[in-house]
């Protein structure tokens, strides 16, 4: 393999078999995986704090051991007791992980020199590396001189740097602020795309979940939700908790009767209505406001001017108001009856 | 600024006071070592004699003195800065009770130490009367200080963190150990190390039993000199004492500047 | 990492095999030759039933306390002052203040010997003044005039450093619900410092209890459990009584620290 370039051969696959974790305390971080994760693609682990995420990631890098039982794959070769540091996967931890005992150029050429790589070829690799994330003029600067991006932007070139047969990255973008976040979410995709690696990526965020994923992975409690196409995942949530972690979502409750879901606001068509549906779920930009009386009627209880759009908390006699978007333009205020109607097609039932 | 009232200045005062006592001492007895005769006072001249009387009886002191921290520090280095490394890595049941005893030479007093030490090997002869003796009471006295120091550095970093990151870049457990752990807890084992020196040269309620006419330390020396000479000679001799510990103490001054660490923000999700 | 444990326990290994042969083994031993005396174990009730132990634990008991009180009123003072006041020459004057930190207990001998010694400045100037030569050095009031000497700086370095941690938003609260400085202090400054006082304390106790160099420099007229020992081991050859006394007076101070550690809650260790 040629030492300076980026082309690789075909894009590591990763197989999970069976893989649960307790810890010496006993408690049971997670429950027995199966997953397959193909070449070149990049994977969502999305969640809550405890659901198992960064379990997962760190049994997938080596840095955790699965219970007995567990197999973990890399291009169909059992990697299960190879220690990370033979693993050859990128890493990049939440906090960074960055050594205070070396600058910039050093941290991003370590690896590189773990593998005995010559100074002129490190030098070399490591000017790329700088240039790949635009950070030229940091390169001899001492970590605690650099801000948060910055530091995110080294600690993802010193992954990159060592050529990793997969990406792994822990919740990177949790310790920046919310407009850092957006952009290095933007660059951090160009890069994923263009480098066509396997990457693995922890979060909590949805939205980062969304922007990034060719697949996620929701889980849940040391489980797996559900794994999909951020369409899948959005539009037909698996569950409850799917339904509601991703994304806003209204519930109703009510009844059927005869295509018609009857709830304390109104009734709505349900053409296709499962039999003995006790609730029915939409998302906020499927609900309209009607010019006179709606299928549903309410009393504005809050709203909130947000720019472009107002959001609406419309009280519709349930236990909870459903929330709504409408435009700027619109004259409401609070108290204000209003009429809705939601597109039947984009109900989602699911009754727990 | 505000101004000063009579409650700052009665305050200022009592710490001048306090500071008086412990420096005029200092000054005094190294005033003494330079005084021709101390009784009669500064008048009756300044001299080196004293200190030249000193340097020709009590040189040897001086020297095994040096060597003995030097060693000490060697051995704490060696046995000390792998065993903090083991006790910040793991924090259980075994590791906490490790760190109470290796504490225990020094909550424990010094005599009973060497009492100890002497009814078990005092009698291997070879042993018993070569410094080698001395230095392994300076070395379960010293050792604690070590540890502790650089334990302290090594919890204040995320050490965990750092190793993994090194790991996962391909370092094995040597070169992590070597290019991340050792580097960042530079300041606590040079804290320590001063630590360590400075107090192997001053221990005495050990080495007091533990050591042989033929191997006294500048302490001891002291306490021969305070015993049963005049006052000039122990006080040339405590100046003598002075010039060899003050640097370390200035040392260790400079370094005590506090280090504030940089706070880092993580989600634990793994218990 | 889980193939680390293996090598853990290697990098433990030196410190503890060091420790369990030349300390671990050694105070066990010790332990043995207490009760191998012509008493057997009762050497190690001597401490009680013998006049002359009992009053020499107690003479090392009232002077630790003793210590432990009078170092802990200056150096609060001192420290706390020091922490919140800036004026030209602070630094140099913490520098002094902790400048005899490293000390040992015979050169804190004889600096008592240079303040109240016959040859000593206090007897000078008492002479001066009265026509009475005041010399204390020798006694019991010079020995605590030592171990205070010896406490001072240490104590004085932790006061400050937990000083400093006092969060000046609790005490400009107290003041805006009108607390008055009395109660400020009460309330809100010695709260704060109880951990320091605690830790600094049970150091000044324990080093006090275990000192030896300072008793040893003064000689004449002193008790103290370490000079009994001493004296004992040396003196009179006698070897158990010696190592029964010497484990009890370990026993006394490691459970003061103990105690101490509990209550502050924090990791205590002495010095000196």
């Amino acid at each position: 393999m040629s030492q300076t370039s980026d082309a690789r051969e075909k894009p590591l696959s990763i197989v999970l078999e069976k893989c649960a974790k307790t810890f010496a305390d006993g408690t049971r971080a997670l429950e027995p995986v199966d997953l397959a994760i193909n070449g070149g693609e990049t994977i969502v682990f999305l969640g809550p704090s405890g659901c198992g995420k960064t379990t997962t990631l760190r049994i997938i890098a080596g840095l955790e051991q699965p219970d007995a039982g567990g197999r973990v794959l890399f291009d169909g070769e059992d990697v299960t007791n190879l220690a990370i540091e033979k693993r050859n996967v990128g890493m990049v931890f939440q906090s960074y992980a960055l050594f205070p005992n070396m600058t910039v150029a050093g941290n991003i050429g370590y690896g590189l020199r773990i593998k005995g790589w010559s100074k002129a070829d490190l030098a070399k690799r490591v000017t790329e590396m700088l240039a790949l994330m635009r950070i030229e003029r940091l390169a001899d600067r001492a970590i605690d001189q650099l801000s948060g991006g910055q530091r995110q932007r080294v600690a993802l070139a010193r992954a990159l740097a060592v050529r990793p047969r997969a990406l792994l990255l822990d919740e990177p973008l949790t310790a920046l602020d919310a407009r850092l976040r957006e952009d290095l979410r933007v660059e951090i995709d160009d890069l994923l795309r263009s480098l066509n690696i396997t990457t693995i990526y922890v979060t909590h965020d949805q939205a980062e979940a969304m922007a990034l994923g060719d697949r996620i992975v929701v889980m849940q409690q040391g489980r797996v939700a559900q794994i999909g196409t951020p369409r899948d995942i959005y539009q037909q949530p698996a569950n409850a908790f799917v339904a509601e972690f991703v994304g806003t979502m209204n519930k109703l409750s009510g009844r059927v009767e005869g295509g018609i879901f009857v709830t304390a606001g109104g009734r709505m068509p349900w053409p296709e209505a499962p039999a003995g549906a006790t609730r029915v779920m939409f998302r906020p930009e499927d609900v309209s406001i009607a010019v006179s009386d709606g299928h549903l009627n309410g009393t504005i209880a809050s709203l909130f001017f947000l720019g472009d759009r107002v959001r609406l908390f419309v009280d519709v006699g349930d236990a909870q108001p459903i929330v709504i978007e409408a435009s700027n333009r619109r004259k409401l205020s609070r108290g204000d009856r209003i009429g809705l109607s939601v597109d039947p097609r984009s109900f989602v039932a699911i009754d727990h | 600024m505000k101004t000063r009232g009579a409650s700052f200045f009665l305050q200022l005062a009592f710490t001048l006071i306090v500071c008086a006592f412990l420096i005029v001492p200092v000054l005094l007895s190294m005033l003494a070592g330079l005084t021709e005769n101390y009784l009669v006072g500064i008048g009756s001249g300044l001299t080196l004699k004293w200190v030249a009387n000193v340097w020709d009886n009590y040189r040897d002191t001086m020297f095994l003195s040096l060597g003995l921290a030097v060693a000490c520090l060697a051995c704490t280095l060696v046995i000390g800065v792998p065993a903090a490394y083991v006790l910040a890595k793991r924090q259980n049941m075994f590791t906490r009770a490790v760190e109470e005893l290796l504490v225990m030479p020094v909550a424990v007093p010094g005599l009973a130490t060497a009492l100890a030490l002497i009814v078990t090997y005092g009698a291997l002869r070879g042993f018993r009367t070569s410094w080698t003796f001395i230095l392994v009471g300076h070395v379960l006295f010293t050792l604690p200080f070590m540890v502790r120091s650089v334990l302290a550095v090594m919890s204040a970093i995320d050490l965990k963190t750092l190793e993994e990151g090194a790991a996962s870049l391909g370092a094995g457990f040597r070169q992590r150990f070597f290019h991340i752990v050792l580097p960042n807890c530079r300041s606590g084992i040079v804290a320590g190390s001063l630590m360590v020196l400075t107090l192997s040269v001053g221990e005495f309620n050990m080495t007091w039993l533990l050591h042989t006419p033929l191997n006294k330390t500048l302490p001891v020396g002291l306490a021969d000199a305070y015993a049963s000479l005049r006052l000039e000679i122990g006080s040339a001799y405590t100046l003598v004492f002075f010039i060899m510990i003050v640097p370390l103490l200035l040392a260790m001054q400079a370094i005590a500047t506090p280090r504030k660490p940089r706070p880092v923000r993580r989600e634990d999700e793994t218990p | 990492m889980r193939r680390d444990t293996s090598l853990l326990f290697l990098l433990m290994l030196p410190a503890a095999a060091f420790f369990t042969a030349f300390f671990l083994l050694p105070v066990v031993h010790l332990a043995l030759v207490g009760a191998s005396g012509k008493d057997g174990a009762a050497a190690y009730s001597a401490i009680v039933t013998d006049a002359n132990y009992l009053r020499a634990l107690i003479a090392t008991l009232g002077i630790s306390a003793a210590t432990t009180f009078l170092t802990l009123v200056i150096s609060g003072f001192a420290g706390v002052f020091l922490q919140r006041n800036v004026f030209p020459g602070r630094s140099a004057l913490v520098a002094m203040l902790t400048l005899p930190l490293a000390f040992p207990g015979v050169v804190v001998g004889f600096m008592v010997i240079i303040l109240a010694g016959r040859q000593g400045l206090i007897g000078t100037i008492s002479q001066a003044l009265t026509g009475e030569k005041v010399v204390f050095a020798y006694s019991m009031a010079g020995l605590l005039m030592g171990y205070v000497y010896f406490s001072i700086p240490r104590t004085i370095l932790t006061v400050m450093a937990t000083a400093e941690k006092l969060d000046p938003k609790l005490e400009e609260a107290a003041r805006s619900l009108g607390a008055s400085t009395l109660r400020v202090v009460l309330d809100v400054i010695l709260p704060g410092l109880k951990p320091a006082f605690i830790s600094a304390g049970a150091i000044c106790f324990a080093t006090a209890m275990g000192a030896f160099g300072t008793a040893f420099t003064l000689a004449t007229r002193i008790d103290v459990l370490p000079m009994v020992i001493y004296t004992e081991f040396t003196l009179q050859a006698n070897i158990a009584v010696a190592a029964a006394l010497s484990l009890v007076l370990g026993l006394v101070t490691w459970a003061a620290l103990a105690v101490a550690r509990t209550a502050a809650g924090s990791t205590v260790a002495a010095a000196g």
